[in-house]
């Protein structure tokens, strides 16, 4: 779900832009609050992760692809605001040096995979494994959550481009597509194949890491 | 931390797996270049055709230039790809976490 450049108009991209920008200073604040030193390999660790994962193309019936994130397993590690920096990182440099997502879709980008994915992903992650009961389910239905939620979030900001967007003819200037294309032609390839590869991939790294013993791996609010 | 050591053994197997991602023919949905909407379309709308010329990646789309015409060639250039993309990124986290972090500095 990389928005490329040209998709979304630039009023669209800078609002996206400035919809991002506290999130992204306030994410500065927190972690200079609670990262400590031996996790900066952490957060090196998740992004490299989000980064890598994002190549394994899927294909999605229909003929499009798609790919899991790791922005909720990224938050299950860091917390919320450290994996908003770990994913806004990796999704920075897809950009600059590979033009997978857009140079002015990177606000809208970064809005999706690493907030509205991680922050709603962790908060359901945290609902369901609250009073000690399972984390890797937890963190399989988080991460299907947060997945979809930033699908859905990208669909409704490449919808409503024809509509807003267009020349006195009526031909879109920018995404061609509406909201009724959009939104079941991403919540489609997101529900049924990435959200499940996401959860799957989540659950396994989380199985992984709890099985290993490492509880200090897994970020803890009241910690 | 030695549990690090093995997260990152398992990132370079995932590197060296990666141009499996290569075998799912199809772009995404949303993320068509101007030639596919062409074909699919038979135009490109304005505003886009000028906005996707904004930026001209060095390793478009995790290739090589050049190292690409069989799909041998795509996967060391997705390798390399992936290599170049984790080696940025761990030195710019590296720093940025270093910036943030407190605790035990040296």
């Amino acid at each position: 779900m990389h928005i490329p450049d040209g998709y979304l108009s630039p009023s669209t991209s800078v609002v996206m832009y400035a919809a991002m920008a506290p999130v992204w200073g306030m994410a500065v604040k927190k972690v200079k609050e609670t990262l400590k030193s031996r996790q900066v390999p952490l957060l090196a660790l998740a992004a490299a992760f989000s980064f890598v994962i994002m190549m394994f193309n899927v294909p999605i019936p229909g003929g499009t692809t798609g790919h899991a994130v790791g922005g909720t397993l990224a938050a299950i590690v860091l917390g919320p605001w450290a994996a908003c920096i770990a994913v806004s990182i990796a999704l920075i440099i897809q950009a600059l040096i590979f033009g997978d997502g857009g140079i002015w879709a990177i606000g809208a980008n970064c809005f999706n995979m690493a907030f509205v994915l991680p922050f709603l992903g962790y908060a359901v992650y945290r609902a369901i494994s609250a009073n000690g009961r399972s984390r890797v389910l937890g963190s399989v239905v988080g991460s299907y959550v947060g997945l979809n939620a930033a699908a859905f979030c990208a669909a409704v900001e490449f919808g409503i481009q024809p509509a807003l967007f267009h020349t006195a003819a009526g031909a879109p200037l920018y995404c061609p597509y509406g909201l009724a294309q959009a939104i079941p032609a991403m919540m489609f390839a997101h529900l049924t194949v990435a959200g499940p590869i996401e959860a799957v991939i989540t659950g396994i790294v989380v199985y992984y890491l709890q099985r290993s013993a490492e509880e200090s791996l897994f970020y803890n609010a009241t910690a | 931390m030695p549990v690090y050591r093995k997260l990152w053994f398992w990132i370079v197997v995932l590197i060296i797996l990666s141009p499996l991602g290569l075998l799912a023919q199809g772009t995404a949905w949303g993320e068509w270049g101007t030639d596919e909407l062409k074909e699919m379309l038979g135009m490109v709308p304005q505003g886009l055709a000028k906005l996707a010329e904004t930026w001209h990646a060095v390793l478009p789309d995790y290739s090589v230039p050049g190292l690409d015409k069989t799909f041998a060639q795509q996967a060391v250039g997705y390798i390399i790809s992936a290599v170049v993309g984790i080696t940025v990124i761990v030195i710019l986290s590296y720093f940025i976490g270093r910036a943030l972090a407190k605790g035990e500095h040296e």
